[in-house]
């Protein structure tokens, strides 16, 4: 069933959206990532020009979180106050990072500039992510190992305005988490996406949160930068598709709430390694992509040079 | 009293080289209207040739159609390939180019069109795109026009379809364009040219009106004249469609 889309004046299959949605949505709510950094390349791949598909985007994984995020709250999964210190440090990042890429828009350069940003993170936390994982699993499967403390102190735990984040069982400075929820407001700005594949991996990683707990509190966050940042692509630049978003959303939600029952089956540890696998070949395709020469060396832009 | 006029007016009128030919014209719609399931439009072009004395045989009669989507301007850019990786660097702008542009014809171009005339009447694709000084943009610069001729074509949205009009008895033709899926809104100007030996002897220009109806006018309108009522009401729809979701789940399992 052919679609005509209103604010993308493209005509798309109806069932391809809802699919599209659909496997975002499960991932979505599998590895308790916004799935920004799959649904924007997806849309460009089937023809929806990239300013739009970016802010529909956006408000798509609005939905997928809520839906998800609904099915961790029941799990008490959530830190709703470790969420709360990280959104304060996302929106201040968020906003410096629209104004940098507002800066790189001018000087004509911004395309690369995402490509070379997805190529970068996405590779290295992957890379990170796989290593680690893998080390877990051999360890877990060898009976003699030695044990992994739940966590170990650093000089994390030296820092002043201690607060205790109970849901996570952790006693640290709001400092780290309101740094961590910056940069990864700011790279969230500057890449188009919510940031669930860098703040999973920095909570895990930088903050010692666990596992359980990180996919709903990313989720819980991930909500209000994408909300905030659907509203400024709606009102500066009318690029939401409202038509292409209510189809990816009712694949998308559906499928997150099956990637989340699924969630609570799998083991930490194989959670882990397939978001890795995921982000390993997401960012392999971007550097083929830019590796690679190109079947078209030109491309075609509305508008004139700024 | 007038028709002595007409008869006084029509002797000083230099005689023409053929018998005087005008075209006669209809467009099967006149309006496309994009609805939530536009698929593409077809649209019958069809049309007479009324003269006032028998046609001439040699050199023989074409017709030529156009339809052309409302112009705008684009940026044309090259990838080259600097320390390992392929990025933009050049770039040209085209001032002026049709979001649509078909081209229907009895004949080969090359045989039924001077390059005067398509000079004169910009019929031919390349002639649709407008680009003034294009060559101190960058090297090769028609490079880049070619570019986008062919992405465009890739697209369907450039079209040029030689022999696909029918002529009967050198007096009626008619040909049919297909409209995309992928249309812009606007005015769409509708061209027949009537030529002879290379030389335009008529031509005609009609509109066909292309507007979106309906909800997609509805959330059009809205996104450009309420944006931030259009941003909340895409997140509420977000947050109930999140909402609703994980509350049928829930009653599933139950």
């Amino acid at each position: 069933m052919q679609l005509y889309l209103p604010i993308a004046e493209v005509s798309v299959n109806a069932f391809v959206l809802l699919g599209l949605g659909g496997i975002v949505g499960f991932l979505s709510g599998l590895f308790g990532v916004g799935g920004g950094f799959l649904i924007t390349p997806l849309l460009f791949f089937i023809g929806i020009p990239p300013a739009i598909a970016v802010a529909t985007g956006a408000n798509q994984v609005v939905a997928s979180s809520v839906s998800g995020v609904l099915a961790q709250v029941k799990r008490k999964a959530v830190d709703f106050r470790m969420g709360l210190v990280l959104l304060a440090g996302g929106l201040v990042g968020s906003a410096s990072g629209v104004w940098v890429f507002a800066w790189l828009t001018a000087k004509g350069q911004v395309d690369l500039f995402v490509q070379l940003s997805y190529v970068l993170f996405l590779g290295f936390i992957g890379l990170t992510m796989f290593a680690e994982s893998a080390r877990a699993m051999l360890r877990s499967k060898k009976p003699g190992g030695p044990i992994r403390r739940s966590h170990t102190h650093s000089w994390v735990h030296g820092l002043p305005f201690k607060v205790k984040f109970r849901v996570s069982g952790l006693y640290i400075s709001v400092l780290p988490p309101l740094a961590v929820g910056a940069i990864v407001g700011f790279l969230a700005a500057i890449m188009g996406v919510g940031g669930g594949f860098i703040m999973v991996p920095a909570m895990i990683y930088l903050l010692g949160m666990p596992t359980k707990v990180v996919i709903g509190t990313s989720l819980f966050q991930i909500i209000f930068v994408t909300a905030f940042t659907t509203l400024m692509h709606a009102v500066t630049s009318n690029t939401v598709d409202m038509m292409l978003a209510i189809l990816l959303i009712l694949g998308g939600v559906i499928g997150a709430q099956l990637g989340a029952q699924l969630s609570g089956r799998l083991r930490a540890e194989q959670l882990r390694i397939l978001l890795s696998l995921l982000v390993i070949g997401v960012a392999g395709k971007i550097a083929l992509d830019l590796l690679l020469r190109p079947d078209e060396l030109f491309s075609v832009t509305p508008g004139l040079l700024p | 009293m007038i028709r002595a006029l007409i008869l006084l007016l029509s002797l000083c009128l230099p005689l023409p080289a053929f018998a005087e030919e005008a075209i006669v014209a209809g467009l099967s719609q006149n309006r496309v209207s994009i609805t939530a399931d536009f698929d593409g439009s077809e649209i019958l072009i069809y049309g007479a040739v009324k003269r006032d004395a028998p046609a001439q045989t040699d050199p023989p009669l074409h017709v030529i159609i156009t339809v052309e989507g409302p112009p705008s301007p684009y940026t044309v850019r090259r990838k080259e390939r600097r320390a390992g990786i392929w990025i933009n660097t050049e770039a040209v702008q085209i001032d002026s180019a049709p979001s649509f542009y078909a081209v229907a014809t009895t004949g080969f171009l090359i045989d039924i069109l001077s390059e005067t005339e398509n000079l004169r009447h910009q019929i031919t694709i390349p002639r649709a795109i407008r680009a003034v000084d294009i060559s101190t943009q960058a090297d090769q610069a028609s490079d880049y026009v070619d570019a986008m001729i062919r992405i465009r074509e890739a697209e369907d949205r450039y079209r040029l379809a030689e022999r696909t009009v029918q002529l009967n008895e050198a007096t009626l033709f008619r040909t049919d364009v297909v409209l995309p899926a992928n249309l812009t809104e606007g005015s769409y100007r509708v061209r027949i040219f009537l030529t002879r030996g290379g030389m335009v002897v008529d031509h005609l220009e009609r509109r066909i009106n292309v507007r979106k109806e309906g909800l997609e006018r509805f959330l059009f309108n809205l996104s450009r004249e309420q944006p931030l009522a259009y941003g909340i009401l895409s997140l509420l729809i977000a947050v109930a469609a999140g909402w609703g979701a994980s509350t049928a789940f829930r009653l599933l399992k139950a």
